[in-house]
């Protein structure tokens, strides 16, 4: 991972992981070390432990997770005790990473501060979030 | 029956268990047996964390476990129990309490030592051995990683690698 800036790690069900890191690249066209997914599948919560552990490192990190519960969330805050300058997210979206990418050089407190506001006011619905000042009576 | 569900399942509470069983058996309280776990209150406090609102868990020892089956079997509080070894629940049938019982082994996964069964069942001779004496206690053991999946006989289970199709 880059010298100097926040680590990132995802860890999540199936696919998912590498799908999100394989969407960032795409769009941000970020370092290629900047995020690294890991999938639970087939591991034991040991395994799993151990890939998340050898991820991290030993500089500032955060380990993104899917579910807050279950086995990657498990993990992650599992290895929070031994891991010192690392941080976990969960609930991890496409909008959140983008952030994170660009955002990798703030102090580790700082930037998941940030990361999870982002994360979560990227999260909407519609018809709430159309034009509220609308009545929906009137033919647009 | 209050136990709706006794699983073997290495990652205890989480997804599969909360959303896969939770949604088809809506159970009220989640029981973990385990030794090591029933000592251990921050690792109680992480697993916790993954449980919806409407659950609550208890975790405890072999010991105590077969002292409240009884009582868990007969109240009215819909509960899965939880082991994460297989050794664990033979300890538990080993008391004569689980005759006649399904036992799901739903998760046991790649470590070294252990081979294939199935994608999510890999087992090491002592874990064979384990089911082996599972079923000798009058259990009914098969695997079953989510209800909608196949149930796989421990015959066939126990018959080994290559991967079960």
């Amino acid at each position: 991972m880059s010298e100097g800036k926040v680590g990132g790690v995802v860890v999540a069900h199936g696919s998912m992981a590498a799908g999100l890191v394989e969407a960032v690249r795409a769009i941000t066209g970020s370092d290629a070390d900047a995020l690294i997914p890991i999938s639970n599948a087939r591991l034991s919560p040991a395994a799993l432990a151990d890939q998340v552990r050898s991820a991290c490192g030993t500089m500032p990190v955060i380990v993104f997770t899917d579910l807050p519960s279950g086995s990657c969330g498990f993990a992650a805050r599992l290895l929070t005790r031994e891991i010192g300058s690392m941080a976990v997210i969960c609930g991890v979206n496409l909008p959140m990473l983008l952030d994170y990418v660009t955002h990798r050089d703030l102090p580790l407190d700082e930037l998941v501060a940030r990361l999870v506001e982002k994360g979560r006011a990227s999260i909407n619905g519609t018809p709430s979030s159309i034009a509220p000042n609308v009545d929906p009576a009137v033919p647009r | 029956m209050s136990i709706q569900l006794y699983r073997v399942d290495e990652r205890l509470i989480h997804g599969q268990v909360i959303v896969g069983w939770g949604n088809e058996l809506h159970p009220e309280r989640i029981i973990v047996v385990d030794d090591d776990l029933a000592g251990s209150a921050w690792e109680q406090e992480l697993y916790a964390l993954g449980l919806p609102d409407e659950m609550t868990a208890v975790f405890c020892s072999v010991e105590e476990a077969i002292r409240r089956l009884g009582e868990w079997e007969t109240d009215p509080v819909k509960s899965l129990l939880l082991t994460r070894e297989v050794e664990t629940m033979t300890r538990l049938a080993a008391s004569g309490r689980l005759q006649g019982k399904e036992i799901n082994i739903g998760g046991l996964h790649y470590a070294p030592g252990r081979r294939s069964i199935l994608p999510y069942v890999y087992l090491s001779e002592a874990e064979r051995h384990a089911l082996k004496d599972l079923v000798e206690s009058g259990a009914v053991p098969s695997a079953q990683d989510l209800p909608g999946g196949r149930r796989i006989s421990v015959e066939r289970l126990l018959k080994g690698g290559p991967e079960v199709s």
